[in-house]
C-alpha cells in the first residue's frame, strides 16, 4: 500500500517538472507583456513601431531603423552563409571521402560551440579592420555583422540540412543513377529537391538564431540608431538596442527598451511557428 | 561543375574553421601571463581567475537547477504520457519555444522577475535562475531522446521480475540513459560558459569574487565583453578568448565521446 502511494507521488512530481516548461513560458510571456506593451501604449503603436527616430533625450521612441537593421542584417548573413552552408552539407552527405568525415563533422560542431562574444571579438580584431581598409570608414558595418552572423549561423544550416539530406530514401538517388544521370545531378535534381522542406527548416532555424543574437552583432554593427544606409554602414539591431542602453536607462526610455524586447519576442515566435509547420511538412 | 562548387563551399567552410581558431590562438596564446591568473581582478593586471571561479559557480549552481526537473519532465514524457495526449503536445510546443526565444530576452525577463520584482539584485542566484530556464528545453530533449532509446525489453524484463514503474524507471531505464543524460549537461554547460546576454542584466558585471550567491560577478563571457566596452586591456581579451575556446573544445570532445558510448550501448541492446 505504501509503495502504491510512493508510485501516484512520484508520478505527479515528474508531471509536475514537465509543467515548469509551460509554467517559464506563460511567465516569460505575462512579465514581457506587461512590461513593454503600457510603454506601447504611452507612445502610440504606430509612432512605436513605425517612428523613425530613436531619442531617448526627446522622448522620441521609433524602433523602425532597428527592426530595418534586424532585418538587412539577418538578409544579408542568409544571403552569405546558406548557399555554403547547404553545399556544404551536400559534400557531407555524399561527396565527403571517409577519411576527412569525423574531422569537418566535429569542426562544424565546434563552430557551433564557440560563445557569440568570441565571434563578436574575432569579427572586431579581424574583420572590421579588413573592411576598414578596403571599403572605407570604421568598418564597423551590416557587411562586417553579416560575415559573423553567417559563420554563426553555418553549423545550423550544415546540421539539419545534412540530416534532410540523409533521410531522403536512397531510391531516389538510385533510381536517378540508374536512369542514367550522372552522381552530381542525382544529388542536385532528385535528392535536394526532395529534402527541400527540412533544409527549409533549417534556414528558418539560422534566421532565428541571426534575429536574436545579440553580443557578436553589438560588437561589430556600429550600433547607429539611423535606417540601414548601405552594406558598408553601420546600423542598430534590435537585440543591441535592448543591451546597449539597459544599463542607464529609467522610466519611460526603460519600458520602451522592455517594448522592444517584446517586438523581437513577437518575430522570434512567428519564426518559431513557421519552422514548426515547415517541420510538420517535412516529417 | 556543380562538384567543383560542392568542394569550394566545403573547402570555404573548412577554412572559417580553421582560421577561426588558429587566428584566436596566435593573437592570445603569446598573451598569457602569471598576473592574468592573480586572485584578485585589478584594474591593472585585468586577471581572468574570478571571472573564471563565477563561471564555474554559475555553471554548477544552474545545472543543479535544471538538470532535476529536465529530466523529471522528460521521464514524465518519455515513461508516464500516453501519445497523442493534448496536454504532452503543449508542453512539448512551450519546450520548443523555450529553445527557440534569444538570450537577450531571457535575461530582460531574469531582470524583471529576479532582480527587480523579487528584488535580489544583481546577483549569481538570479543568473543561475535565468540559465536555469534557458538550458532547460536542451536537458529536457536530450534525456527524452535517451530514454526513447532504451529498448522495451528493458522495461518488459524489469516489470516481468516483479519490479513496479517506479524502481523500473530508477534502476533499470534511467542508468542504461546516462550517456545521453549526461551528453545533455555537457551540451548546457557548453551554453552557459559562452552565455553573455542573458547575464549581463542578471549577474551583473562586477569582476570580483562574491561573497555570497547574493552577490553580483562576472561570468567569463561577460568578462570578455566587459573588456571591449571598456575599450582597453585587448591583450587580457585576447587571452580570455583562448580560455572560452579551451572550454569549449574539451566540452565538444566530451560530448563527441559521450554519443560514441551511447550509440554502442544501442548496438549492444
Amino acid at each position: 500500500m505504501k509503495n502504491n502511494g510512493r508510485e501516484a507521488a512520484m508520478k505527479y512530481v515528474f508531471f509536475a517538472s514537465a509543467c515548469v516548461s509551460v509554467g517559464a513560458v506563460v511567465l516569460i510571456c505575462i512579465f514581457m507583456f506587461a512590461n513593454g506593451v503600457p510603454a506601447m501604449g504611452k507612445i502610440g503603436f504606430g509612432n512605436f513601431l513605425f517612428g523613425m527616430k530613436w531619442k531617448p533625450e526627446l522622448d522620441l521612441f521609433g524602433i523602425f531603423p532597428m527592426v530595418m537593421g534586424s532585418i538587412a542584417v539577418t538578409a544579408a548573413a542568409i544571403v552569405l552563409g546558406v548557399p555554403v552552408g547547404i553545399l556544404t552539407a551536400v559534400f557531407l552527405a555524399r561527396f565527403c571521402p571517409k577519411r576527412i568525415y569525423p574531422a569537418l563533422k566535429s569542426g562544424v560542431e565546434l563552430l557551433a560551440g564557440i560563445p557569440s562574444v568570441v565571434y563578436g571579438f574575432f569579427g572586431l580584431t579581424a574583420i572590421v579592420p579588413l573592411i576598414g581598409r578596403i571599403g572605407g570608414g570604421s568598418g564597423t558595418s551590416i557587411l562586417a555583422a553579416a560575415i559573423v552572423l553567417a559563420v554563426m549561423i553555418l553549423p545550423t544550416i550544415v546540421g539539419v540540412s545534412e540530416a534532410a539530406i540523409r533521410a531522403v530514401p536512397s531510391g531516389y538517388y538510385e533510381g536517378s543513377l540508374a536512369l542514367g544521370a550522372c552522381k552530381e545531378r542525382s544529388v542536385f535534381f532528385s535528392e535536394l529537391p526532395a529534402a527541400r522542406s527540412g533544409i527549409v527548416a533549417g534556414i528558418i532555424l539560422g534566421v532565428g538564431r541571426a534575429v536574436g543574437e545579440t553580443m557578436a552583432v553589438i560588437m561589430v554593427a556600429g550600433n547607429q540608431a539611423v535606417m540601414p544606409r548601405g552594406l558598408l554602414k553601420g546600423v542598430r539591431t534590435l537585440t543591441a538596442n535592448i543591451v546597449l542602453e539597459m544599463g542607464y536607462a529609467s522610466g519611460l526610455h526603460r519600458e520602451a527598451l522592455i517594448a522592444t524586447a517584446v517586438v523581437l519576442f513577437f518575430f522570434i515566435l512567428i519564426i518559431n511557428l513557421i519552422f514548426m509547420l515547415a517541420k510538420k511538412r517535412g516529417d | 561543375m556543380l562538384r567543383a562548387v560542392v568542394y569550394a563551399s566545403a573547402g570555404i567552410t573548412a577554412a572559417v574553421i580553421i582560421g577561426l581558431v588558429a587566428y584566436i590562438l596566435y593573437m592570445g596564446l603569446p598573451n598569457f601571463s602569471l598576473s592574468l591568473f592573480a586572485f584578485h581582478y585589478s584594474s591593472d593586471n585585468a586577471s581572468l581567475f574570478p571571472a573564471l571561479v563565477n563561471t564555474l559557480t554559475v555553471t554548477l549552481l544552474s545545472l543543479l537547477l535544471a538538470v532535476p526537473v529536465g529530466v523529471g519532465a522528460a521521464v514524465y514524457l518519455a515513461e508516464y504520457a500516453r501519445r497523442g495526449n493534448r496536454f504532452v503536445r503543449v508542453i512539448r510546443i512551450t519546450a520548443e519555444t523555450l529553445s527557440g526565444i534569444p538570450s537577450i530576452v531571457y535575461g530582460l525577463f531574469g531582470y524583471l522577475l529576479y532582480v527587480t520584482t523579487l528584488k535580489w539584485q544583481f546577483s549569481l542566484l538570479a543568473g543561475c535562475c535565468t540559465l536555469a530556464v534557458m538550458i532547460l528545453p536542451v536537458i529536457m530533449r536530450t534525456t527524452e531522446e535517451a530514454l526513447l532509446a532504451v529498448p522495451d525489453t528493458y522495461r518488459e524484463a524489469s516489470f516481468g521480475l516483479g519490479a513496479g514503474k517506479l524502481r523500473t524507471v530508477f534502476k533499470i531505464v534511467l542508468p542504461a540513459a546516462v550517456p545521453g543524460i549526461v551528453n545533455g549537461i555537457v551540451l548546457s554547460t557548453g551554453r552557459i560558459v559562452g552565455e553573455t546576454a542573458a547575464l549581463l542584466y542578471t549577474a551583473g558585471t562586477v569582476a570580483h569574487i562574491p561573497s555570497s550567491l547574493m552577490g553580483s560577478g562576472r561570468t567569463l563571457a561577460v568578462h570578455l565583453y566587459s573588456l571591449w566596452s571598456e575599450g582597453l586591456k585587448t591583450e587580457q581579451a585576447y587571452a580570455t578568448a583562448v580560455v572560452l575556446l579551451v572550454f569549449v573544445l574539451v566540452l565538444n570532445w566530451i560530448s563527441g565521446r559521450l554519443e560514441k558510448i551511447a550509440s554502442r550501448g544501442k548496438k549492444n541492446g
